[in-house]
Formats: structure tokens, C-alpha cells, sequence
């Protein structure tokens, strides 16, 4: 592990930004400050134009391991992750088998202690993700597992999910939800309204997604459990957990970059490439996200990633699965969505880094993932996961040029703003210029 | 939006102008000819392969575009995917891909997903794709042939030759279309045809068979049954889906018939000259009485004797791309 010296950036912390230089050795920030000297053999960052912060973390991220190997796996996954600037990413558990157990997070780990960025693992909140029986999730949570999630679904059983949240309660979790009515959603497969009339596909309400949001709301209120809600993609639901979290509820929530960026109409040809799910919503919805992310209203950015094989995007559009990728392109659709120019350096590493660390309760102290610091402060001695960030770079996502194994991206041609230069993950510096090392 | 389909493809009647609608119309109109001779068949198409694609059964749709390709003397592949391995879940790009390697001109499409023709016109892009009905989205040559059995009708009754009316017929024409518009492609072809040559539309349908955000189509929503019947001059019914219709969306069809059945008694409230079609199959007694089925002013039986003449305009336009004037 060679030392690493960034130079010149800009250094964001969390009460102010800083132009310092920045020693990364033997796994911790070993030294901050003005015109630091290079040690015999370290790498130099030179990082004069860029943002550096803690690296980023993805609260949201299909791994697609044990299961589907041929889309995604943790290895290939943590690739994309570490050129998007993560330093860890949280597995999500719908794989093939979910991660329902002890063994399955221990595979999901061990696999991930390997890969070029730390892995986290999000466990499932029932067994099998049926939403029916509880999965085991205090022998989960003692291999460090802190976030629970039936992704992909949501709980559909209000009983389920009330007995789900007292004993997460208990363990001090917390559980993710997936909010959309099944049944109100019908096998649908874009957002319900006037395009999804025009088109004859039958649209995936809004409502569902907002009865689910007020349900798990209330249910929270009445168990006092911990719930984060995942990919939030109205206005009217960021507006319920805003005032639930004013309220005091221990309610977080994340949005992904594909809902911030595109709308609804971006389904009129019928490609499936732009099939999600929750839907891509509204013009009107994508402004309102845009908004909360602004005035920081949520508390991440997380991208559910959602690698597929090209032959999945060739079936109709009512067949084809839903997802699309997003590790490589969330840091500079969020600076764009901030604003470009305009970008708080703070709220943006809140989004990506800090606020998502706090919902995925990483700490130093847990068992798992062993390199704790995520989403630190950038003090003398922390854990070194750091991420270089050039807000003046210019780019063109080609979907040839990824780094995971699939090509499932919806913004292939598209002009991007801000990239990540360079990311130190567990110490190490595994992306230089853009490339891995 | 298309001006006119030679050597376009026809996906959704919403891409049409009122001018391509029109033209393919009177194409049409000079097909009819063709069908009445001896020998009912022309050299338009001749020497180029149209294959006829249906992942769902349709055995009268496939039929009438078979017999359409024939009469322009194309070679048609039929394939009947619908019974063959293709399933859910096949790859719509390596059925397509597989087809195209046989070397076709045109493809005809019919598929149980809304947007198939759309996604199969990416992959084949040196093809001509006709829409035969995709999903809940369209059948755009039903709407088609519902303008073009509409127009002769009318046309007739003034005495005067229908391809010289252009769209007049429908300037201000009241249409009035009933039933499940929800899960219905054939309304949405229809709605399009009819508003783009100027005709009124108005809907009218339990609530829970309306399409979501139906304000912001151009037709106003009829509630009175009985009262739209005594304001339209043409009745569009649509079939009633069983699987749809019984306790799902309306409480059984013995309800529907009903609310929303075109019984005799209702048939009475219409103008005299009011002319009633349907897509077909009918289900007699549901949406319609049979013995209205059966009235004059029924045009069910000419709907489906112009599926011919419409098919030849539209492959004729679509895969030849020659102007009238190089016919002749
Ligand atoms: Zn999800």
C-alpha cells in the first residue's frame, strides 16, 4: 500500500472547505495541510481544479451476486463503483438467493472484502423477500448488517411490515422500503398518466407509491422504528417525509439519479432502456426532487443500480425487467442537478457521501465492513476513503466505455459535467485520472 | 408527423396528417376495383416479400393482410408466432433478426405489447413495419378501414364518388364511440382517425373502462348513454373483454348490457340515418342486441369487407413508396 498524496484540491469538510494538501498512509489521512511534502514513492494526486471529500457511498446498489453473474457481480460492480467515486457500496439484498440469512451476508462480504471498494450489505426484511415471515435479522445485524430492505417489492402486509419495524426497533436497524402498492400498481410498467394513456401501457400510479410512503410513515410513528425510504420519485412523497421528519420521526430517505434527471417522456418510443421502477415520473416531479436535493431535503443521492443483460432490454416493453445503471454517472448528474456552477461542494458531498454514511450507520466500531470511515470529516487519523471530484470536467457517457459488465444505461451520448478524478478506497488509491490502477 | 406513408412505416395513427390519412383512403377507394375483378390481382408488389408476424392469434386480421399482400402479387411469409416457441420472455430482436435473414420488404406485426411494431421498426430499420395491433395502443389500419367504411357510406348516400370528397364527410361529423376505451387499441386508432379528418368525437363508457387522463384526449366524455345515442351520426361499439369486464372493471356483462349495451330499445333513440359499427368479433347480446347487429344501418359486414382495399393502400404506400402517379 504506497502513499498517496493529493495536491492543491480543495478539501470539503463539514462546516467549510479548505485548499490543502492531503497524506494518505498506511490506510488513514495521515497528514493535512498547506504544501505537504511528497514521501520517497508516493503518488501524487494533483488535484489543483477538483473537490476533494469523503468518498462516496451507495446506499443502493444490485450487486446481482449470488444469482445473476452474467449481469453484474460484486467484483465488476465495485469496478463501476470506484470509477463513479464510491468508496463503498451497500449490496442490496434481492439476489438469487436474497440475503435472508447469516450465511448469505458472510458469502456477500467475503466476496466483497476482495473487490476494489468496500461492501456493505443490506439484508432482506423477510425470508425469501415473500413478505411474509421475518428473516433473521439479529443474527444479520451482528455480522454488521444495519440497513434491511425487501427491495424490488415493498412489504405489501401492513401487519408484516409492523411487525418487521418493532423488531428492527429493537435491534436498532433500520428497515428500507420499496414503496409502491403492488396491487395499485398492476403489473404496470411506466408512470401512470397522459402519455401512459396514449401509449396503451398500463401506468404505475403515483398513489401507489404515495399510500405506501404514508403507511410506513404511520406505521413508524406507532412502532417508532427507523425506516429510509428508497428511490422517493414524487413530490408529494418527498413532501409527506419532509414533514414526518420535522415532526421528529426517524424517517430518511434517498433518491436516485435517473428520477431527477428524466421524466416520463423519455418512455414515448417505447424503449425499454427506460423502464424503472418506481417510474420516471413527471416533469413537475423531477422538479421537485431537484428542489429537495437543493435545499437538502433528503438525505441521499443513492443510484439503484440495476445491471442487465442486453437481451433483457430487447423484449417489449411490458416484459422487460426494470432498472438501470447508475454507479458511473450519479456524482455528475447530481453536480448537474445542483446546479453545475452553482454547486454547493458541501450539499454534494452531503448527498453522495455523508448523509447516505449516517443512513447506512457505518461506524468505525462495527464488525463490518472493517475499514469503517465513510462519510467522515476528513480528520487527521480517519479511515482514508476520499474521492478527487473535477466540477470542470467535461464528458460524453458511452455505454462501450463501462466498467461493470452490463450496458444498460439510459444516458448513452449524453454530455456530463464534473467527474471523478481520482478515488482512494480502503487507503488505496483505485482510480487515477479517471482510470482504475 | 407523416404527410403522406409512401415508404413510411404505419405504427400509430397519431403520426398520420389528415392529408396521408386521406390518401391512403382513396388509394384504397381504387382498390375496391381490383377486388370486384375476376382476376383480383395487380403487379404493385410483385417480387417483394411481406411476412405477417402475429404473436397473437388473429385469424380474420391476418387473413385479410395475407390476402391484401396477395392481390398486390407480394410473396407472403406467414408466420403464426403466436403458436410456435415464441413466449414470453424471447428476445423480440433475434425473432425479428431471424426473419429478416430470409430477406423481407415489409413486416406485419401483431403483438400482445404495446410498442412492439415501434421496438421492431428500430431493429430492422431497412424494413417497412405495418402495425397490426400492438397491445392497448393501436391497430392503426382498423382505424383505418373504420374512416374508410364510414366515408363510402356516406359518400353513397350523396351519389357521389367517395375518393373525391377528401375529408369533407367528416367535417363535423358526430361519432360516438362505447365501451372499454381503456383496454382498447382499436379506440385510440379510432380516435385518432376520426379527430384527424375533423369529426366530433365524444366517448362514453363506465368510469372504470375511461383511460386514465382522458381529459387530455381530443373528445369529450359523454355520461348519458341514451342521450349520446340521440347526438351521434356514427356509433363505434367495442367488444366488452369477458376476462376484463366481469367483476374487474364492471360488475358482470349482464350490468354492462345494461348501462352501456346498445339494445333495441336504445337503437330506437338513434337518427334515422345513424350508422353503427363494430370491430369485431361481436359479442351479441353484450355490447349490441343481435337484431341490432343486423339492422341497415349496421355496417359490421362492410367494416370487414373493406379490410382488403385498406390493407393493399397501406402495404402498397408503405412498401412500393411510389406516387399515384407511377401506379398509373
Ligand atoms: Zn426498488
Amino acid at each position: 500500500m504506497s502513499d498517496v498524496l493529493v495536491r492543491g484540491g480543495l478539501v470539503v469538510g463539514v462546516d467549510g472547505a479548505e485548499r490543502v494538501d492531503v497524506l494518505v498512509r498506511d490506510g488513514v489521512l495521515a497528514d493535512r495541510g498547506p504544501s505537504l511534502d511528497a514521501p520517497a514513492g508516493a503518488r501524487v494526486v494533483e488535484a489543483g481544479d477538483c473537490w476533494i471529500g469523503p468518498g462516496f457511498v451507495d446506499l443502493h446498489a444490485h450487486l446481482r451476486e449470488p444469482g445473476a453473474e452474467a449481469a453484474e457481480t460484486i467484483e465488476s460492480g465495485a469496478r463501476a463503483a470506484a470509477i463513479g467515486g464510491y468508496s463503498l457500496v451497500v449490496a442490496m439484498a434481492n439476489t438469487e438467493p436474497a440475503i435472508d440469512s447469516a450465511a448469505l451476508v458472510e458469502y456477500v462480504l467475503s466476496r466483497g472484502s476482495r473487490a476494489c471498494v468496500e461492501v456493505a450489505v443490506t439484508g432482506a426484511i423477510t425470508v425469501g423477500r415473500r413478505g411474509e415471515s421475518l428473516a433473521p435479522m439479529a443474527e444479520m445485524a451482528a455480522l454488521g448488517v444495519r440497513l434491511f430492505s425487501d427491495d424490488g417489492v415493498g412489504v405489501q402486509d401492513p401487519a408484516v411490515m409492523r411487525r418487521a419495524m418493532l423488531y428492527a426497533g429493537a435491534l436498532g436497524v433500520r428497515l428500507g422500503e420499496h414503496c409502491e402498492d403492488e396491487r395499485l400498481v398492476a403489473g404496470g410498467s411506466m408512470n401512470e398518466g397522459v402519455l401512459s394513456s396514449r401509449l396503451g401501457l398500463v401506468g404505475r400510479p403515483a398513489m401507489a407509491e404515495e399510500l405506501m410512503v404514508l403507511r410506513d410513515i404511520e406505521l413508524a410513528r406507532w412502532t417508532g422504528a427507523a425506516i429510509h425510504f428508497l428511490h422517493l420519485s414524487t413530490a408529494r412523497s418527498l413532501a409527506m417525509v419532509a414533514s414526518a421528519r420535522r415532526e421528529g420521526l426517524d424517517v430518511t430517505s434517498e433518491v436516485a439519479p435517473h428520477h431527477f434527471t428524466l421524466d416520463e417522456s423519455a418512455c414515448a418510443d417505447f424503449d425499454p432502456l427506460f423502464k424503472v421502477h418506481p417510474p420516471l415520473r413527471r416533469a413537475e416531479d423531477v422538479a421537485a426532487l431537484r428542489e429537495a436535493l437543493v435545499r437538502g431535503e433528503v438525505d441521499a443521492v443513492a443510484t439503484d443500480h440495476a445491471p442487465h443483460p442486453p437481451e433483457s432490454k430487447d423484449l417489449p416493453f411490458d416484459e422487460a425487467p426494470a432498472g438501470v445503471l447508475g454507479l458511473e454517472h450519479a456524482a455528475s448528474l447530481t453536480y448537474e442537478a445542483l446546479g453545475s456552477e452553482e454547486c454547493d461542494p458541501r450539499r454534494f458531498f452531503d448527498l453522495l457521501s455523508r448523509g447516505p454514511a449516517r443512513v447506512a450507520r457505518v461506524r468505525p466500531e462495527d464488525p463490518r465492513p472493517r475499514h469503517g470511515g465513510h462519510g467522515g470529516a476528513l480528520r487527521v487519523g480517519d479511515d482514508a476513503n476520499l474521492v478527487v471530484f473535477d466540477p470542470g470536467a467535461r464528458w460524453v457517457v458511452d455505454r462501450d466505455e463501462l466498467h461493470g459488465r452490463s450496458r444498460n444505461t439510459p444516458y448513452h451520448g449524453r454530455a456530463m459535467r464534473g467527474r471523478v478524478r481520482a478515488t482512494i478506497a480502503r487507503g488505496v488509491l483505485v482510480v487515477d485520472d479517471g482510470e482504475l490502477t | 408527423m407523416i404527410d403522406s406513408l409512401r415508404g413510411q412505416n404505419l405504427l400509430d395513427l397519431g403520426d398520420l396528417s389528415r392529408e396521408a390519412i386521406v390518401e391512403v383512403l382513396d388509394v384504397a377507394e381504387s382498390f375496391v376495383e381490383v377486388n370486384r375483378r375476376t382476376v383480383k390481382k395487380v403487379p404493385a408488389l410483385k417480387g417483394r416479400v411481406v411476412a405477417s408476424l402475429f404473436f397473437e392469434e388473429s385469424t380474420r386480421t391476418r387473413l385479410s393482410f395475407e390476402t391484401a399482400a396477395k392481390r398486390l402479387s407480394a410473396d407472403v411469409l406467414s408466420l403464426a408466432v403466436a403458436s410456435s416457441s415464441v413466449k414470453k420472455g424471447e428476445s423480440l430482436r433475434d425473432t425479428i433478426a431471424t426473419i429478416d435473414a430470409l430477406g423481407i420488404d415489409a413486416v406485419v406485426l401483431r403483438h400482445r405489447s404495446s410498442g412492439a411494431a415501434r421496438q421492431v421498426s428500430r431493429y430492422v430499420p431497412h424494413v417497412r413495419v405495418i402495425n397490426a395491433g400492438d397491445g392497448l395502443h393501436q391497430h392503426p389500419t382498423q382505424g383505418l378501414l373504420d374512416a374508410f367504411t364510414v366515408r363510402a357510406a356516406l359518400s353513397e348516400r350523396r351519389g357521389v364518388p367517395a375518393a373525391s370528397t377528401g375529408a369533407d364527410l367528416f367535417d363535423g361529423l358526430r361519432v360516438l364511440i362505447v365501451g372499454d376505451i381503456m383496454h382498447s387499441r382499436v379506440a385510440r386508432s379510432d380516435v385518432d382517425a376520426y379527430t384527424a379528418l375533423g369529426a366530433q368525437v365524444h366517448l362514453c363508457a363506465p368510469a372504470t373502462l375511461l383511460p386514465t387522463e382522458v381529459a387530455t384526449w381530443p373528445v369529450s366524455i359523454e355520461e348519458d348513454f341514451d342521450e349520446a345515442l340521440a347526438w351521434a351520426d356514427v356509433v363505434g361499439l367495442l367488444r366488452l373483454q369477458h376476462e376484463r369486464g366481469s367483476g374487474v372493471f364492471v360488475p358482470s356483462t349482464a350490468e354492462y348490457t345494461l348501462t352501456h349495451g346498445l339494445t333495441l330499445d336504445r337503437a330506437r333513440r338513434l337518427k334515422p340515418d345513424a350508422l353503427i359499427l363494430h370491430p369485431g368479433p361481436m359479442n351479441r347480446g353484450v355490447e349490441l342486441d343481435s337484431r341490432v347487429a343486423d339492422l341497415p344501418a349496421s355496417l359490421v359486414t362492410r367494416q370487414v369487407a373493406s379490410g382488403v382495399p385498406v390493407r393493399m393502400a397501406v402495404l402498397f404506400l408503405s412498401v412500393a413508396g411510389t406516387t399515384k402517379e407511377e401506379r398509373r
